[in-house]
């Protein structure tokens, strides 16, 4: 298995007994993975009868997660610096409508690049705010979370924009690649490659240590605007990137998509495991995060209760799932 | 021995964390109106035992005694109950409010109808620091303040709930040597009013200035307790170090040949901030230079303009003869120079990641390949650099924060030399290191000076400065007031009357 977490859990060097191993073993920080499991077995017992394990409701529930996972990984990288992105809900919601004017516009290729470039756009904008500027994130990105939604609204007048081009539905989102859904594929792209850059490349560990302590990162040579610039235009693109997928899925561009995706996707990276306060990161816990609040809401929905009563149960097993992991 | 003279007896205490035991069945007592110092190396486990006497952890065996009857300390507001109070190492005040706020935080004198009235917490405020005979607005804004005031506004605050024991865990670390001196006559005139302190220190002369007893602890067990006048200096150093140091202090001269040749570093009318003025100086492969000055005279100023954080203003910067641009941090260490910084927790290391990602971080492009960063090589390589400097750590996976002070402070310094830097800043490198781990330094760096490389130290402490200093820089108001060969500094004195500007 790939090390998610860059603080490794016992010691791999010098050999140990396991019932050390055991002692040392930090539980908390697998409670995502405890949590998932657990979740899931309640369900396949308790919702056997509704359908819950047929492999149909199983892919499911990882396509209707996958854009979330997609804005979760990036939002990675932010939270783990310290930072906090509130815009990309409504960035994947512009980010949808351009793509879609500019397919049926332009074509394929310029839709494509035109959904990119609102991540690039809206992320610097933030990036620059944040570092060159030094406003707190949370504000510039409250702000831009309204100006991208208001922005999205206003271009399209409110109408959704359909997209009648087939390639890229199939590439972003309605194509399968065998018996897996394209919209999977995506997902574990973004997932194995958020992992590998935050737990194995010089960025990565920059990205920590400036979350961790910026002073202390500062002094050690590592240009901390730049990368808080950075993870802000990697979030702003991610999150364009997971707008497309809406759009590919649901063939239309609207300014609704993406709404409030910014909560679930911080949700999904405080359950597995990133510090809120920045210093730690793992993506596969975010993945397992974002899929623990799939699993949720499908189960839920299978359940028969109603869109009020998912809320609540949704939103106390979260609170329950983070009491359960915060160090004491 | 009288107990009943006893304010506060400790008897027997255990205290471990996670399996590892830390003190080991420590016994202590400090009566009425005396200085007793606490001494050890790094890791003794003097915070640890303070810790447990203010309720922030529980003994895991043992009793404390408190005015003859046992007390069950478990929170720090049973201590403070208890008349015990504590000038805590990092300090324990709200910035944004005032001294007098602060100092009634939570116990704020009640007028009518409730509400909480300012005007007597500033009056009471004001009788307190008269009886401490010293000067300190009530209405002043904490985060106006310098340090010095920040200590006394902590001092005042405990006072003012009626400590009888006050613990002061390293209280010099962040004063300047004047202001020091205005703590130890308070200490002196708190003796006299029958408050007993319990002082720690890594400081020998501060120890003899104020302490009637001291007690050491080495490796969590308690070597003695002993009236200071029991005790010769040479018992206790070697006590905390657990073995005899000869001479660390002693200036020796290292072969001069090495710097002999050009300078490396030159600094031509450096101007940066208000702090570092017109300051000029060369520095050749070899030698150890020091910065001597006031608090606030610009010495760290100086360097952290020399490593590219601080914007330089004017002035020329040449790295072996030729003008570099330092304009960050980055800029610095590719040309070769390396800043220890001042305070380790703050700007030194990420205290949360470990041992192992702390000493990595500089190193990074060293262990790439190709766009990965290879964990076996950073393994290696972070195992190698806590052999040589000896850094005394349980596993390199372990959050560095859980190391002693010392060992954290290695940590810092490992991380630099692992850079292979041809240029040394060290800003104060011993602060709050034991007496064996400070020569270990001092060795260290005229090692590294044998070895050709430059070296710049700052320290408060003027045996320290003159014990590895080739040369001395005197700064004033960020202008460099005199610069003085070695040879030519007879003594501790003289060294402090050029720092003054005599
Ligand atoms: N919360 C903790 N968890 C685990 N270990 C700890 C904790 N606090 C302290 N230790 C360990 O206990 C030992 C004693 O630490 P302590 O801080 O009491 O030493 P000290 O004598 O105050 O040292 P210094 O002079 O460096 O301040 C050290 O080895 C330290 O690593
Ligand atoms: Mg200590």
């Amino acid at each position: 298995m790939s090390k998610a977490n860059t603080i490794p859990a016992g010691d791999t060097a010098a050999p140990r007994n396991f019932g050390t191993f055991l002692k040392e073993l930090d539980w908390r920080r697998y409670v995502i993975y405890i949590g998932f499991v657990v979740v899931f077995l309640f369900f396949a017992v308790l919702l056997r009868d509704q359908g819950f394990m047929t492999p149909q409701n199983l892919l499911n529930i990882f396509r209707q997660t996958a854009t979330i996972t997609v804005i979760a990984v990036g939002m990675t990288y932010v939270i783990s610096c310290a930072e906090i992105d509130l815009s990309v809900g409504s960035v994947a919601g512009l980010a949808s409508v351009c793509t879609a004017m500019a397919v049926s516009q332009w074509g394929l290729v310029p839709g494509i690049l035109a959904g990119l470039a609102v991540g690039l756009v809206v992320g610097s904008i933030n990036g620059a705010l944040v570092s060159l500027l030094g406003i707190p994130s949370f504000l510039v990105t409250l702000g831009m979370l309204g100006i991208a939604a208001g922005v999205a609204q206003w271009i399209t007048a409110s109408a959704p924009q359909p997209i009648l081009n087939d390639t890229f539905n199939m590439i972003f989102g309605s194509g399968d690649f065998g018996p897996v859904p394209g919209l999977v594929v995506w997902s574990a792209l973004f997932v194995a490659a958020g992992a590998v850059v935050l737990n194995r490349t010089k960025f990565g560990r920059q990205v920590l240590a400036t979350g961790g302590n910026r002073n202390a990162a500062e002094f050690t040579g590592i240009n901390t605007k730049r990368i808080k610039f950075q993870v802000l235009l990697i979030s702003g693109t991610v999150a364009a990137v997971a707008g497309m997928l809406y759009a590919g899925r649901l063939q239309s561009g609207r300014f609704q998509w993406g709404s409030g995706d910014e909560l679930s996707a911080i949700a999904a990276v405080i359950l597995g495991g990133t510090s809120l306060f920045g210093g730690f990161g793992s993506i596969m816990g975010t993945l397992f995060g974002a899929l623990l609040i799939g699993l949720i809401n499908n189960g839920l929905i299978l359940a028969g209760l109603d869109s009020s009563q998912q809320q609540v149960v949704r939103g106390a097993i979260i609170i329950l799932a983070v009491a359960l992991a915060r160090k004491k | 021995m009288n107990t009943a003279d006893n304010v506060v007896e400790m008897r027997s205490v255990s205290k471990g964390f996670n399996g590892v035991s830390v003190l080991k069945d420590v016994s202590f007592d400090v009566r009425r109106g005396e200085v007793h110092a606490l001494a050890g190396g790094n890791g003794a486990g003097k915070s640890t035992l303070m810790k447990i006497l203010q309720g922030v952890y529980q003994a895991d065996a043992g009793e404390i005694i408190i005015g003859g009857k046992p007390a069950a300390i478990n929170s720090i507001q049973d201590a403070k109950n208890a008349g015990i109070g504590m000038v805590f190492q990092e300090f324990s005040l709200v910035p944004s409010l005032t001294v007098a706020k602060n100092i009634f935080l939570a116990a704020e004198p009640l007028g009518a109808g409730g509400l909480i009235d300012d005007r007597a917490s500033v009056r009471r405020a004001k009788e307190v620091f008269a009886e401490m005979e010293v000067d300190v607005d009530p209405r002043a804004e904490v985060s106006r303040l310098g340090t010095a005031y920040w200590q006394l506004t902590e001092i005042a605050k405990a006072l003012s709930q009626n400590a009888q024991v006050l613990i002061m865990d390293e209280p010099t670390a962040s004063l300047a040597r004047h202001e020091s001196e205005a703590l130890f006559e308070l200490i002196d005139r708190l003796k006299k009013r029958g408050i007993s302190i319990i002082y720690i220190s890594h400081r020998m002369d501060e120890v003899y200035r104020l302490a009637d007893r001291i007690t050491i602890l080495r490796d969590g067990r308690r070597l003695l307790t002993e009236p200071l006048s029991a005790v010769t200096p040479e018992q206790i150093v070697e006590g905390i170090v657990g073995r005899k140091i000869e001479g660390q202090l002693a200036y020796r001269e290292r072969d001069h040949a090495v710097h002999e040749g050009a300078p490396l570093l030159e600094v031509r009318g450096l101007n940066a901030g208000r702090r570092v003025r017109d300051v000029s100086f060369s520095l050749r492969p070899g030698e150890i230079l020091g910065l001597a000055g006031l608090m606030g005279s610009g010495r760290t100023e100086l360097a952290r303009a020399l490593f590219g954080i601080d914007r330089r203003d004017s002035g020329d910067i040449l790295i072996r003869g030729k003008k570099i641009n330092l304009n960050s941090p980055q800029q610095a260490i590719d040309a070769g120079v390396a800043l220890i910084p001042e305070d380790r927790r703050a700007q030194g290391l990420v205290l949360d990641h470990s041992v192992r990602d702390n000493l990595l971080l500089p190193l990074l492009g060293q262990i790439q390949r190709g766009p990965l960063l290879n964990s076996t090589k950073g393994k290696d390589l972070s195992s190698s650099l806590i052999k040589k400097f000896a850094v005394k750590v349980a596993h390199p996976n372990r959050p560095v924060r859980l190391l002693s002070g010392g060992n954290q402070q290695k940590v810092v310094i490992a991380k630099w030399l692992g850079t292979n830097p041809d240029i040394l800043i060290l800003d104060e490198p011993t602060a709050g290191v034991d007496i064996g781990t400070k020569s270990e330094i001092l060795d260290m760096i005229r090692e590294l000076a044998s070895a050709g490389k430059a070296v710049i130290v700052i320290s408060s402490e003027y045996p320290e400065l003159l014990a590895v200093s080739d040369r001395v820089l005197v700064l004033k108001d960020g202008s460099v007031i005199r610069d003085i060969p070695r040879s030519d500094i007879a003594d501790e004195e003289y060294l402090q009357l050029a720092v003054q500007g005599v």
